[in-house]
């Protein structure tokens, strides 16, 4: 896919700043008090990012060749639904895992 | 051992009460490293690529959005600045387990950086305000007891899946394995409207902004849903204000 130097150069920006991410607070700022505003945002990213990078590739699959797939959006929906219900990572993957396979056999 | 009462608490218990209340997590920790190694091989990168992705980024969420942007070919700058967008929320655990650990020494800190995690932050913070009487050492003991199964596995799981990777035949579906876990994580922090709210503006965002160029619609979308998310949690405290 990707050339090696570009690889290598993702995977060492990334930890570096992911680390960055991490001791920035700890270490930096330490005691000090921050922002509201700032911690307001920050406590919506992975409720936005996350589902951000996911809707795409659930209606648009690229195992379909971007064709809209009803046993894939029925597994996301299903986990979702038990994710929400039961608050258990584990309870709602092993649904969408379930409603995917199943779907996948039945319908196609 | 007879230390029923948290007053009676050592470094040494505090350090197994973090390895019994992370040992769950591996339920999820081993099959998530398992399949970012197995989606790593089939993407094309090497056993030792994707062990040192691992290593070196130690962030599963970030780890999945880079390899899923280099493999739409998106420009550097753009996968970076995406997973790093994508691992934001670390920066505010940081910034939350501070007010615990934030005396202890620098180079406790330093290390402890490096696994702020979901897992250890989520049972520490949970665990400090149950037991706020507990020492900064006795939390940092706590801190990475709670690592001491998880961040072994991780490792292992990520090697084993890098190992059986392109084995894995297609029929599994494991393109689907990422949306499902990662719709799996989220569905749990939607705890409040505002955080339904930004996970809305981020999908309809997310899916509108599709076509835009070297994948930055992802970091839009983002970026509009956490201001939804901020905005949403203003208007209602203020209503709560009118109300009191």
């Amino acid at each position: 896919m990707t050339e090696p130097n570009t690889l290598w150069t993702v995977i060492i920006c990334l930890g570096l700043g992911s680390y960055f991410l991490r001791f920035a607070f700890l270490g930096i700022v330490g005691d000090r008090p921050m922002p509201k505003w700032l911690l307001r945002h920050l406590r919506y990213t992975a409720v936005a990012m996350l589902p951000a990078m996911v809707s795409p590739l659930v209606v648009w699959p690229a195992a379909t060749g971007g064709q809209p797939d009803l046993p894939r959006m029925l597994a996301a929906s299903a986990t979702l639904l038990v994710g929400l219900a039961t608050k258990n990572v584990l309870a709602a993957i092993i649904s969408g895992a379930a409603t995917l396979f199943g779907a996948l056999y039945l319908l196609g | 051992m007879s230390s029923t009462t948290p007053k009676t608490r050592t470094r040494a218990s505090a350090f197994w009460k973090g390895v019994a209340d992370g040992t769950p997590f591996l339920l999820v920790v081993g099959p998530f490293a398992m399949l970012f190694g197995v989606l790593a091989t089939e993407a094309g990168l090497n056993v030792l690529e994707t062990l040192a992705f691992s290593a070196v980024v130690f962030a599963g969420a970030a780890q999945f959005t880079a390899l899923q942007l280099m493999q739409e070919n998106a420009p550097t700058l753009i996968v970076l600045a995406s997973a790093l967008a994508v691992n934001l929320r670390v920066a505010m655990y940081s910034a939350s387990l501070t007010p615990w650990i934030g005396a202890a020494p620098l180079w406790q800190r330093a290390i402890a950086a490096y696994f702020t995690v979901d897992q250890s932050y989520a049972c520490s913070v949970a665990q400090f305000e149950k037991e706020p009487q507990m020492t900064v050492p006795q939390r940092m003991a706590y801190f990475f007891g709670v690592l001491t199964p998880i961040v072994p596995t991780w490792y292992i799981s990520t090697f084993i899946g890098a190992a059986i990777g392109t084995q894995v035949p297609e029929s599994w579906a494991l393109d689907f394995a990422l949306p499902i876990t990662f719709l799996a994580m989220v569905a749990p922090m939607l705890r409040t409207a505002a955080h339904v709210v930004a996970a809305c503006v981020a999908i309809v965002v997310s899916l509108l902004a599709a076509g835009v160029p070297y994948s930055l619609g992802l970091i839009i979308a983002g970026a509009l849903g956490m201001i939804a998310g901020a905005q949403a949690e203003a208007i209602i405290e203020r209503r709560k204000a009118e109300n009191d």
